[in-house]
């Protein structure tokens, strides 16, 4: 600090870094992109390790025995699931009371903002069934929660009638010292989260549901298991939850123990791990997994039913059966024993799980990227803005080489600069709202008004307020009475580009793969707009560059690393749908990417367009 | 129905001090297949600690607990041991409730010399009376101070005779996290006067009492009439016992209990000093058989008032030799026919549960259920909350059935810092078939970083609520005194004969305080120490400061040259 405190050396440092402010911009850009690219590359990540005493060094031993009898509790509640044409909630009452749990029910109701046309729901209506094994001499306080979801059509049976397994086998043992929840939740997410908002009495997203009845004091850690089929290959983990937020390390790395131990494949994001991390093929395919986990974490959906537990600091995963064409196939009663051993573990716990890391990249499972790899990647894109900020404020400091008017000349920019920043601020930012008010406001009289369905027509007035929007330099330069001068751009832009900072630096640190994402195609943006630039080629680019835009490739590019590539009209379908289930995540679950892409970023964008269009 | 018992007593001894024992099995098949069983050791002593009167000869009376009462003056000790919850919900009310952990509460006697400053006199005595358990019982009864310790006044009144209800003479304290195991049930078996030798005590062999779903064992002494006129006094120890054992991990799920199953041990005699020695079966639910049989049989039956309800027990006096049989051990034996396990529902039900998010702030709920039919009853529910929760005692909010419940009491000690908990006493009259939600929003303090717990912890224990209460009953008690009653049935007082009394202890919390992670404490020292000596220093210098190239100070001559200069009309050099 020395440095700067010495004005002869600040001035140096900062005609060096104002001369060469573009190439550093790019080399910073380079930098930060390659080392994204290099986290994947297995000698820069760290392996896997217990961090968490108590699940790591004691032994268990697995017996669950009754595969078999699972697979026939699943079937038996297939058969019921079919007659009663949804949940089976009498025979479920049964059949875990028969185990020996205290069995509670609670009905749930909820109404959509529109109707979901991915699962066809618009009124909901559910119930929800859990059975709580209370450990023998244990107070109530602790418990964990396994839970499997009951979903129309075919599917998961299994899981429901291997929980049922576990119950019975679980029931008969001594050694548990937290109280087990059973869950079976209607209506996957919504069930779940009605569930959990009925657990701990809160009420965050408005919905209808019964208050519970019987609770096991606080919760520790929750599993959600999803199974189809009878036999499998390998067990696919899912962390990925709420807001982009990441359950414990050491949850991931128990699952990880316990299928070396028992000998299950297990993946994550759907990929099996490899071993020729030297080979391009094998870094493109951690690059793929890793980049994988990106996109789903960005996207701030619950990617399974354990999404929901982490806002309540319940460490929580899904685990997925998966039958692929695979040669190696496990039976339920190795499923039930990796289960088994993964309670006993944590059952162990004599603390929270806090030991390990909270945020994290996956580029396989017994790899990881810990924050402290990963941020220096989004700081040296963020460290950009702050450099072009600079540049700014040095331009602005600096009066202009005219001698006898400046002082003069200086005063008359200063007083329309402050209407000529806030004016475009204030409108982007009430095109911001309209975006995230209107489309659910105006779906009725869009309905009436046009051949569209409900959730076409939320989804249509979204865009249209998008790209309403982009008229805004029109707007703004007829509210203001004079010339825009090339003092106000220059301060809009340094206001811009510093909002853009904090708003990026911010949802890094949230949610580190949006922040990420965003920064990848704002700050270029935010670096070379000025009024100067070709206009038309500008115009594309940035438009190219909007957050809208983004998502759409994002889409595309998601589809690409799960091997499905789509044609273009099917990805625009698929981009469309994502919106509306960003909208219904948001109004149904309390996600924030929408609203922040709506109240801050978009309008943070239109920023931008509005100082490429300055006149 | 009483058979006499055959005087035990060794005629030889002196008859002075007139002391009894006696000791009680109670077995109740429970409906959800568990079985609770109860036992009780009762030690009757006519004699006096207090009267300055050194007491020396102790016969049956543990001398350990003698000295306690005549050293620290206490009038009434109750002290309970817990491991696991009573689930009300599908075992019906226990005869002597307690709540998870351990449970200490003291009545001091109003003594001269603590006349004066009885507060603090009371606090000292306390605290060494605490520690001197704790040696005596092998359990963490020294964690007990002034920061969970309460003095209720209403909720815990004396239940030996004594017209004293000041409670400043009352402490009362919980520990929720005290585990109990071996260690604390080997002492406690010392204090009887078979020790585990003979008698009932056989079967409290710890490796089966705690392959359990509940467990908890208890001493109360308490000063009781001699007799119906009550001209003399005798100090009663009561010893008590309580176990529940599992279906389904004791008795891998058959329907079928023996005292071997549960004790892994059967019985030879009864304890020689004990002038009564019985094992009762509730048979109640089972009047004809049907549910479930019981073997060997006996004839003898007797019915008890217990809990509002006349419950009919068979009796096995073990002083009798015949109840051996001809193998000369008894092993009850007790098979169900039908197999089902409904939910009861008793008359009064609580539960309690933290709602809410985050490490800020939260609710305590606590439910309590009245489902009587169509009495209303009153409830004292006594809350006492440590002080690193901030109760907000404004959001207090007490509903049933949707409209608000007016407290007809409330008596509300705030809490202070690191000195005292919060004690919230509350009477509230529960309506009929209701469910009544007392509500009251709290604040998690951040601590000091010595005050956590060492590293691995589960959060911070909150202690159970209380809820006592008089219960309508579905009888008329029994309120003849003088008749002889089954020790389980004679706990509490009851002097209205349409009610009974019912405590009714909630689950205990466990909650997270927002904890700094000690794992780093050295990177975060670094971390801190770097950032508020380089980054904010200087950063603080810069923005407040502006810096400009400063001449050097010319010298004198130049000085005087200038001064010149200027005189002149001529610029500086």
């Amino acid at each position: 600090m020395g440095l700067l405190s010495d004005p002869n050396r600040r001035r140096a440092l900062i005609s060096l870094l104002t001369r060469l402010n573009s190439p550093i911009c790019v080399v910073c850009y380079m930098a930060g992109v390659a080392w994204f690219m290099g986290l994947a590359f297995e000698p820069f990540t760290l392996r896997t390790y217990m961090s968490e005493n108590a699940m790591g060094s004691t032994m268990v031993e697995e017996r669950f025995p009754a595969g078999e009898r699972a697979l026939t509790t699943g079937r038996e509640f297939s058969a019921h699931k079919k007659k009663a044409g949804g949940m089976p909630v009498d025979w479920l009452v049964k059949t875990m009371q028969a185990r020996g749990l205290e069995v509670f029910t609670q009905r749930f109701s909820r109404k959509l903002p529109f109707p979901d046309e991915n699962k066809e729901r618009y009124m909901v209506k559910g119930t929800n069934v859990y059975g709580i094994l209370r450990a023998p001499r244990a107070p109530r306080t602790e418990a964990l929660v396994l839970s499997a979801p009951c979903t129309p059509g075919d599917s998961n049976n299994q899981a429901v009638g291997l929980l049922l397994g576990l119950a019975q086998y679980f029931r008969n043992q001594i050694y548990w010292a937290k109280d087990i929840i059973f869950l079976v939740n209607e209506h996957d997410l919504i069930g779940m989260q009605a569930w959990l908002e009925g657990y701990h009495h809160t009420n965050t997203t408005g919905m209808d549901w019964s208050p519970l009845q019987g609770r096991g004091g606080s919760i520790q850690a929750a599993l959600s298991l999803e199974l189809s089929s009878d036999v499998i290959t390998s067990m696919d983990l899912v962390l990925e939850g709420l807001n982009g937020q990441l359950p414990n390390l050491d949850l991931a790395n128990l699952f990880y123990a316990f299928c070396q131990k028992i000998g299950v494949l297990c993946t994550i994001q759907g990929k099996l791990q490899r071993n020729d991390w030297d080979s391009v093929s094998g870094y493109s395919h951690s690059v793929q997994t890793m980049m994988l986990m990106v996109m789903k974490q960005a996207s701030g959906r619950p990617w399974g039913d354990h999404g929901l537990f982490l806002r309540y600091h319940i460490e929580a995963a899904s685990i997925k059966g998966i039958n692929s064409f695979r040669q190696y196939k496990t039976d339920v009663t190795t499923i039930g024993r990796l289960l088994e051993g993964m309670y006993r573990k944590l059952n162990n716990l004599l603390e929270r799980l806090h030991q390990s890391y909270f945020f994290y990249l996956m580029p396989s499972l017994s790899h990881f990227v810990s924050i402290g790899y990963y941020m220096p990647a989004f700081g040296l894109l963020a460290v950009i803005l702050l450099l072009r900020a600079l540049d700014l404020w040095v331009q602005l400091a600096t009066p202009p080489p005219r001698t006898e008017d400046g002082i003069t000349d200086k005063e008359q920019v200063s007083s329309p600069g402050v209407l000529s920043v806030l004016t475009p601020l204030v409108i982007s930012h009430l095109t911001g709202v309209a975006l995230y008010t209107l489309p659910i406001q105006f779906q009725e009289m869009a309905v009436e008004q046009f051949p569209v369905s409900e959730t076409e027509a939320v989804v249509l007035t979204a865009i249209g307020v998008y790209t309403a929007g982009l008229a805004l330099p029109h707007n703004t330069h007829r509210l203001l009475s004079g010339e825009g001068t090339e003092q106000g751009w220059r301060v809009l832009k340094l206001v811009a580009v510093l909002y853009l900072a904090v708003l990026l630096g911010c949802t890094a640190l949230i949610n580190f793969s949006l922040g990420f994402i965003l920064a990848l195609t704002l700050v270029p943006v935010a670096a070379f707009v000025t009024p100067h630039v070709p206009k038309v080629l500008s115009a594309f680019i940035l438009v190219i560059l909007s957050p809208a835009c983004t998502l759409l490739f994002s889409v595309f590019f998601f589809q690409e690393l799960q091997e499905l590539p789509v044609s273009f009209q099917e990805g625009w379908l698929l981009y469309l749908s994502v919106i509306s289930q960003g909208i219904l995540d948001h109004f149904l679950y309390g996600s924030l990417v929408y609203p922040l892409i709506a109240l801050l970023v978009y309008p943070c964008w239109l920023l931008f367009w509005n100082i490429l269009f300055w006149k | 129905f009483d058979t006499s018992a055959p005087e035990t007593v060794d005629p030889s001894s002196v008859p002075q001090p007139k002391d009894d024992f006696q000791e009680e099995l109670v077995i109740r098949p429970l409906h959800s297949g568990d079985i609770y069983a109860s036992f009780q050791f009762r030690t009757v002593w006519e004699t006096d600690f207090m009267r300055g009167n050194k007491v020396s000869h102790y016969r049956l009376f543990p001398k350990s607990l003698g000295q306690v009462i005549s050293k620290f003056s206490v009038r009434e000790l109750h002290i309970s041991f817990t491991q696991g919850y009573w689930r009300t919900m599908q075992w019906g009310q226990p005869f002597q409730p307690s709540p998870p952990g351990a449970e200490l509460w003291v009545w001091f006697q109003d003594s001269a010399e603590c006349k004066v400053y009885a507060a603090g006199c009371v606090d000292g005595t306390w605290k060494e009376l605490t520690n001197v358990l704790s040696g005596i019982f092998c359990a963490s009864l020294n964690f007990i101070d002034s920061t969970n310790t309460v003095q209720p006044s209403a909720s815990f009144k004396p239940l030996g005779i004594g017209n004293e209800t000041d409670h400043r003479f009352l402490r009362y304290a919980t520990l929720p996290r005290e585990i109990v195991c071996t260690e604390n049930l080997t002492p406690w078996k010392k204090l009887l006067p078979c020790g585990s030798k003979a008698g009932l005590a056989v079967l409290l062999k710890s490796e089966k009492l705690f392959h359990s779903s509940f467990h908890s064992q208890a001493v109360h002494i308490r000063p009781v009439c001699q007799d119906w006129q009550c001209k003399t006094t005798s100090w009663e120890l009561r010893q008590t016992l309580n176990v529940v054992f599992d279906l389904h991990n004791s008795a891998q799920g058959k329907r079928e209990w023996s005292l071997f199953k549960m004790f892994s041990r059967t019985l030879t005699e009864a304890c020689p000093l004990a002038s009564s020695s019985k094992i009762y079966i509730d048979i109640t639910d089972n009047p004809q058989g049907e549910q479930f049989e019981v073997s060997p049989a006996t004839p003898l039956l007797s019915q008890a008032v217990v809990l509002g309800d006349r419950r009919t027990f068979s009796v096995y006096d073990l002083t009798q030799q015949i109840t051996f049989g001809t193998v000369r051990s008894l092993n009850l034996l007790i098979r169900w026919k039908s197999s089902e396990g409904d939910m009861l529902r008793p008359l009064l039900h609580a539960e309690r549960y933290v709602a809410g998010y985050g490490l800020q702030t939260g609710e305590i709920h606590t439910l309590m259920y009245n489902n009587h039919p169509y009495r209303s009853f009153p409830v004292l529910l006594l809350d006492s909350v440590p002080w690193y929760l901030r109760l907000y005692i404004h959001t207090l909010t007490v509903t049933s059935k949707g409209k608000d419940n007016k407290p007809s009491y409330i008596h509300y000690q705030p809490s202070k810092d690191r000195l005292r908990p919060h004690l919230l006493e509350m009477l509230v009259q529960l309506p009929p078939n209701s469910v009544t939600e007392v509500t009251v929003q709290f604040e998690r303090a951040l601590l000091k970083w010595t005050e956590y717990t060492p590293d691995p912890n589960h959060g911070f224990y909150v202690g159970s609520s209380v809820i006592s209460s008089l219960v309508p009953s579905i009888v008329a008690m029994d309120t003849n005194s003088t008749r002889e009653r089954p020790l389980f049935s004679s706990f509490f007082p009851c002097k209205e004969e349409s009610s009974y009394f019912v405590r009714v202890y909630t689950e205990p919390l466990l909650v997270n305080l927002p904890t700094p992670d000690f794992s780093m404490p050295y990177n975060v020292i670094c971390l801190t120490c770097t950032v508020v000596a380089v980054g904010y220093g200087s950063l603080y210098n810069l923005l407040t400061r502006s810096f400009q190239i400063e001449e050097p100070s010319p010298g004198l001559a130049k000085r005087i040259a200038n001064i010149i200069r200027k005189m002149r009309g001529v610029p500086p050099l």
